[in-house]
């Protein structure tokens, strides 16, 4: 098991290669979910301002 | 011919459809990755022979070539939508632009990054002006370009066309990345970059290579598909469609 961490004594390169991409594709995920749920919040609460503005009239 | 494809090109009927493959995309995604990881640790040769032996770094080669092929691919697929958009005037077209190049970016910063990784027990340096890295490092440039400009112009549409001619006249670096190489015969000089021969490549390694390639690109579906449908919802916020999918709740 130490032996497959160990990569042949190139752990540094191997996995600060595997590293950076697992760390990007992840965070680019987890980004676009928030992403989402922000705009999706965002055009809700227009939508209830709006309505509420054309009952007061 | 029966199917109406127009049908499927506007954003209120895309927006349900992108959301119903999300989820198959990313199920195909796991197993690709997962089977191509398996298969590039555990199923290939700790070290390759040969005249320019490589010790374990060269596992780096699963995702470095894959992140390279997909930068590439994805720089055309982003010209294609926006080419697509500039002369049809679909609005959707444009989005699957916007969608796609963030996604870019990335694995071109990805092949960049590994590629440093790489060089730097193989050849000594993290960084050398090669051509093939110079032009890779100029598309990275040209992805950033892309979404720079287009945020940074008000009017919506009139940023999609500029950023689509960036996009466009961007293209050529994608063929002189191809060809970057400045070594076409390993014994006549030392290339960082040489000539590949995908019939030359060990079975084992060449499957890793292509299930994570593969995995790549299910990624960029799902991610683009995701990012997609925000732009939807933001460019669309005002039509009846989105006031209904937010009042009723979207199942996808």
């Amino acid at each position: 098991m130490s032996d497959f961490f160990a990569q042949g004594g190139y752990a540094f390169f191997v996995w600060g290669a595997y590293g950076m991409t697992a760390l990007l594709l992840v965070i680019e995920v987890l980004q676009l979910r928030a992403r989402q749920r922000t705009i999706r919040a965002r055009l809700g609460r227009l939508m209830r301002i709006r309505d509420a503005g054309a009952n007061d009239q | 011919m029966a199917l109406n494809w127009f049908k499927f090109a506007s954003p209120a009927s895309f927006y349900p459809i992108a959301g119903r493959l999300i989820p198959a995309f990313w199920i195909i995604t796991l197993v690709l990755l997962g089977l191509g990881l398996y298969w590039g640790f555990f199923e290939t040769a700790d070290r390759l022979g040969g005249s320019n032996a490589q010790k374990e770094y060269y596992r780096i080669i699963f995702i470095h070539v894959p992140a390279a092929w997909m930068s590439m691919w994805l720089y055309v697929v982003m010209v294609g939508w926006a080419a697509i958009g500039l002369v049809f005037n679909t609005r959707l077209s444009f989005m699957m632009a916007n969608a796609v190049a963030p996604t870019g970016a990335i694995f071109t910063f990805l092949a960049l990054w590994t590629g440093a990784f790489w060089g730097r027990p193989s050849w000594g340096t993290y960084w050398d002006w090669d051509p093939r890295l110079t032009s890779e490092l100029v598309l990275f440039f040209l992805y950033i370009g892309y979404i720079a400009l287009h945020s940074a112009i008000d009017d919506v549409r009139r940023a999609d066309r500029a950023a689509a001619l960036l996009a466009i006249v961007g293209l050529i670096m994608v063929p002189v990345i191809f060809w970057s190489i400045n070594c076409p015969d390993p014994n006549q000089c030392a290339a960082l970059h040489q000539r590949s021969d995908l019939t030359q490549i060990d079975g084992n390694i060449l499957f890793a290579m292509l299930a994570m390639t593969f995995g790549f690109w299910t990624y960029s579906f799902a991610t683009s598909f995701m990012r997609l449908r925000g732009i939807i919802l933001q460019r669309e916020s005002e039509s009846v469609w989105v006031r209904d999918l937010l009042d009723t709740g979207d199942k996808a």
